[in-house]
């Protein structure tokens, strides 16, 4: 994949690097904390490709959405670099494009208004010739009947609410379409399926980043997959690798594909630590077989084998 | 022991479409059931059914040769849910969550991977991982006959799905407690049951259902 080493590669997408994410709560009275839901991500998506963010549920992940989209919540503090196709996204650009050329793909029917029938909704409601068709064209692509435009959500069955939400999105010829969760619940079958959307998008151009917690889903639906643990993306590597462990690069992910059911179902011991309890090193060294004490220093990611990982042992 | 569903027919609404139709199946404490099938088809209502929180329409359902409604006190047949956030009091503190269930040994909370230091917090203060353990010690009270999972590690990371369900392996095979998993993961299914029913039941009203089994392993 061109790491925009040729003197006219484009540049990606998107592409964050440092992300962190914190909160200020109230403790209980008055005491202010900190809580730190995500420490150190990075990720880049290519015009063209669909790349995963796996990570555990209620791991904090699904923040990188709403940082991307400008939508965190007024009590959340965030640094890193964030750039859409070369240029710095600001609030204020993020403001303009929020919609149009960056779009969310929401998790369920519940962000669609329930009073407003889908087709004047998905249309935002423009009435013009133009916009009516390209909803009717979106519809008949997707195998949805000219009625849903009639529907109230409630009304949807689970595989029409789908391809619905991601109508919403194929109304604007985005650039960067982003998808949190896209398929709960879903037999592996029905789910790829529904991936096949996204994978239509891309094709037309589009960079496509999918948060999930589902890394079954990620292996067989997408080109690149970034590994999050802890607060902090810890390999990146190209979804073939997943095939084998031995391709494969930072211990947690050699783990988490041995605890795939049809790899060996195995397990280490020890659970996900709370960003805030740990500190500065590798967020998996204190269940890592191969700790040493330079893992507990800030452990910078680097490029191998086509991939990145932040660990010092990994080849 | 024996969990017996005869002929069970349920739906939510009045006019609605029955979930379940004419639905049998039985089972021993012995043994470790699968229910796959896509969403829609009964699989949660099932074991709702099957814990006690529902009444079915038509039909019955036997533990031990009597009708499951007619057991006071602790149900011996337990059920654990895919969120545990939605299934724990969020005002409890975890060691008063525990305390809700049967004489939970203090075993189980520890080859759950329970620290001792989380009993006193609140729910909010642990992750899903975290709180599904609870969730499962809690089920697993002294007089547990049967355990269903509905989904219970879909949400978890994959080594902590890998270290519940080598756990709950064990724990069932010991005390001898039935277990019905259900979950849209065929390999996971083929690592913990001896039996699987896939539910593909044709809902309509009137029609009779089709429902295969598979006996794997």
């Amino acid at each position: 994949m061109d790491r925009g080493e040729g003197e006219y590669a484009a540049a990606p997408v998107l592409k964050i690097e440092g992300l962190h994410i914190s909160f200020m709560q109230y403790d209980g009275g008055s005491r202010r904390k900190e809580l730190t839901a995500i420490r150190d991500l990075d990720v880049e998506v290519g015009a063209g490709e669909m790349v995963a963010v796996v990570g555990s549920s209620g791991s904090g992940k699904s923040l990188l959405a709403h940082a991307i989209l400008g939508l965190l919540p007024y009590n959340a503090s965030m640094s890193g670099k964030l750039m859409f196709c070369g240029s710095e996204l600001s609030e204020e650009r993020i403001r303009q494009l929020r919609g149009t050329k960056i779009v969310m793909v929401p998790q369920s029917v519940a962000w669609l208004d329930p009073l407003q029938k889908i087709g004047a909704q998905i249309r935002k409601g423009r009435g013009d010739r133009k916009t009516r068709q390209q909803l009717k064209d979106i519809f008949y692509r997707y195998g949805l009947d000219q009625e849903v435009e009639k529907m109230y959500p409630f009304e949807l069955s689970g595989g029409m609410n789908r391809r619905v939400l991601i109508s919403t999105a194929m109304m604007e010829e985005p650039k960067l379409v982003i998808a949190d969760e896209p398929t709960p619940g879903l037999d592996l079958s029905v789910a790829k399926r529904a991936m096949g959307h996204f994978r239509e998008l891309a094709d037309r151009g589009a960079g496509v980043l999918i948060i999930t917690h589902d890394l079954e889903l990620a292996m067989e639906t997408v080109d690149r997959i970034v590994v999050f643990y802890a607060g902090s993306t810890v390999e990146e590597a190209p979804a073939a690798d997943f095939n084998s462990q031995e391709t494969l690069r930072h211990p947690y992910t050699k783990a988490l594909w041995r605890a795939l059911p049809q790899n060996g179902f195995e397990y280490i011991p020890g659970t996900q630590p709370r960003v805030d309890d740990l500190l500065q090193g590798c967020p998996f060294a204190p269940r890592c077989g191969r700790r040493t004490k330079d893992c507990d220093r800030p452990v910078p990611g680097r490029e191998l084998r086509g991939g990145r990982v932040k660990c010092l042992y990994a080849e | 022991m024996k969990l017996e569903v005869k002929q069970v027919s349920f739906q939510y609404k009045r006019d609605g479409r029955k979930i379940l139709n004419n639905f049998s199946m039985s089972m021993d404490s012995s043994q470790r059931l699968g229910l796959a099938a896509p969403s829609g088809y009964g699989k949660t209502t099932l074991c709702r059914l099957l814990a006690g929180y529902l009444l079915p329409d038509q039909g019955e359902i036997l533990l031990d040769g009597k009708p499951l409604s007619s057991y006071r006190g602790y149900c011996p047949v337990q059920m654990v849910w895919q969120l545990p956030e939605q299934a724990i009091n969020p005002r409890m503190r975890m060691r008063d969550v525990i305390g809700e269930g049967d004489q939970v040994e203090e075993r189980i909370l520890r080859e759950l991977g329970i620290d001792p230091a989380w009993m006193n917090r609140f729910p909010s203060e642990l992750s899903g991982g975290e709180l599904q353990r609870f969730c499962l010690a809690r089920a697993l009270g002294r007089g547990t006959r049967f355990l269903l999972c509905d989904e219970i590690s879909t949400m978890l990371d994959l080594i902590t799905q890998s270290q519940i369900w080598h756990f709950l392996l064990k724990e069932v095979q010991e005390r001898e407690i039935g277990l019905i998993a259900v979950s849209h993961d065929r390999a996971l299914l083929d690592r913990i049951c001896t039996r699987q029913i896939d539910m593909d039941i044709r809902v309509r009203p009137l029609t009779k259902p089709q429902h295969s089994e598979k006996y794997s392993g």
